[in-house]
């Protein structure tokens, strides 16, 4: 299993409702996010265009993170989901210098935090928070070796892009273009 | 025009607007275990040498700042910590892809062998040591006669300790700048030089100064090399590289890097030590304190810089 999420950067409109619906499912510290809304805006005026991403841990097959923690405290489960545990955690910090895409933070605790994919959802069937709550339905979660899951089904249907993939992560998080 | 925002808005401390995760204690760390193992690597390395009488502070007392320096800088990284209560989880497991992870283990190892080492020529410093209980004399007698299996292992572990604190930056290949493999050469180079200065400042023996000098006039030229190759590398590199270098061609830490580690912490020495060798009597002091003060300074300014350099997102 090879849990994956696809973003629709021609649906998402920037509503920060997948922003909002993270940090109150999972408690985020205030002044903290886990998932965050990346605006792009190419062109000169009036030729303008927007890329619209809504971005989180990109729960990597090649996690630099993981390599990284000299504890063993980030480590991939099944499902290909990369997590942290607390109390394995000694807050170096190193794993939040090799992310690329600087999708971890230190939490006022202590520990090394980040986006779960939802874990305690997803296990339970459920889609993530943020994919659950979005407005204009432009995020597909599912697991990539069933080619009847929403995000196999789309990527199949159309063209997408993963972020920074010469950094060799292999990204599970893409985006539809 | 590109123009990227992040219009939800992300303030996470320490990484946002730019990643700040790893302060001061960091590079003051790895400017410490680059010392300690330039120092250790020298007297483990005269002594194996039978060298021990001719350059007796080399082999002798100098190595007494090791074991100072290994604590001070352990103290640094677990003050960075920020989940203290938990760094013992760090010697649970030796994880090889980590280098901190076996960096830790390998400090503990050196530090460890750095305070033996000073334990058995305590009498340098203090003539009339006595040992009081009669376990550690028999610890002292055990370590004499095994003093050169504990050179070896002072050796190699001294070695592993100057080429890790680089290492450990040059896994990351997020931040481009750090990810070169010249990085671990680099830092060694750095802290041999450093070890061989603090040898010609405490020396009071003047044949010792020399070799000493001479020694820290070719790692300094060695480490020139490399600083040369290593932007040669960069600027032959992707954009990202090409960006990375660009920070010191030019960029917000030009000056500061130039002038502090390439002049004043490498070639004024070099040239200093120059004219020390062709005798002219140079006060040993002054390019001692310039190459430990651009051993100390290039560590700070790569770890920062290193910070700011990140791929095109």
């Amino acid at each position: 299993m090879r849990y994956a999420m696809a973003v629709d950067t021609k649906k998402c409109v920037g509503c920060s409702d997948c922003v909002v619906a993270c940090q109150t499912e999972n408690n985020v510290p205030i002044g903290y996010c886990r998932d965050w809304v990346v605006e792009v805006m190419d062109g000169t005026y009036p030729q303008l265009e927007i890329e619209l991403r809504s971005e989180r841990c990109n729960h990597c097959e090649n996690a630099p993170c993981v390599r990284c923690c000299p504890t063993g405290a980030s480590h991939i489960v099944d499902g290909g989901i990369v997590l942290v545990k607390p109390n394995k955690c000694i807050g170096c910090g190193a794993c939040i210098a090799s992310c690329p895409y600087d999708a971890r933070y230190p939490h006022p605790k202590g520990y090394v935090d980040k986006c779960t994919f939802c874990v305690h959802r997803v296990s339970q069937g459920m889609k993530p928070a943020c994919v659950s709550v979005c407005p204009t339905k432009c995020m597909y979660f599912g697991d990539l070796d069933d080619p009847n899951s929403d995000v196999s089904m789309v990527l199949k249907k159309r063209k997408y892009k993963t972020l920074i993939p010469e950094a060799g992560t292999k990204p599970h998080l893409y985006f539809l273009i | 025009m590109n123009e990227e925002l992040i219009i939800s808005g992300r303030e996470n401390l320490m990484v946002d607007p730019q990643l700040h995760i790893w302060h001061w204690p960091i590079p003051l760390y790895l400017f410490l275990g680059g010392l300690a193992a330039g120092v250790l690597f020298f007297a483990a390395l005269y002594y194996l040498m039978g060298k021990e009488n001719e350059y007796r502070s080399a082999v002798r007392r100098v190595p007494f700042l090791a074991p100072i320096a290994l604590v001070l800088g352990l103290a640094a990284l677990f003050y960075d910590l920020r989940h203290k209560a938990f760094f013992w989880q760090l010697y649970t497991t030796i994880r090889l892809e980590s280098p901190m992870s076996w960096g830790a283990w390998t400090l503990l190892v050196i530090t460890t062998a750095s305070f033996i080492w000073c334990a058995l020529h305590i009498r340098e410093f203090f003539p009339g040591w006595d040992w009081k209980y009669n376990w550690l004399k028999d610890l002292e007698v055990f370590f004499n006669k095994y003093k050169k299996q504990l050179a070896w292992v002072i050796l190699i572990f001294a070695i592993i300790t100057g080429v890790y604190t680089g290492i450990l930056l040059s896994a990351f290949n997020a931040r481009p700048l750090w990810n070169t493999s010249v990085l671990g050469p680099l830092f060694l180079a750095s802290g041999l030089s450093a070890g061989a200065a603090a040898i010609v400042l405490m020396s009071k023996n003047r044949e010792e100064r020399l070799l000493f000098t001479k020694i820290d006039l070719i790692i300094l030229g060695v480490e020139l090399f490399l600083i040369v190759h290593m932007f040669m590398g960069f600027l032959a590199s992707t954009q990202v590289q090409i960006e990375a270098a660009e920070l010191f061609l030019g960029g917000p830490y030009t000056m500061v890097f130039w002038i502090f580690v390439v002049i004043l912490g490498i070639i004024i020495p070099g040239v200093l030590d120059l004219m020390e060798l062709r005798g002219k009597n140079i006060p040993a002091v002054i390019p001692g304190v310039l190459v430990l003060l651009g051993s100390f300074m290039f560590r700070f300014i790569f770890v920062f810089a290193g910070q700011v350099s990140r791929w095109l997102y």
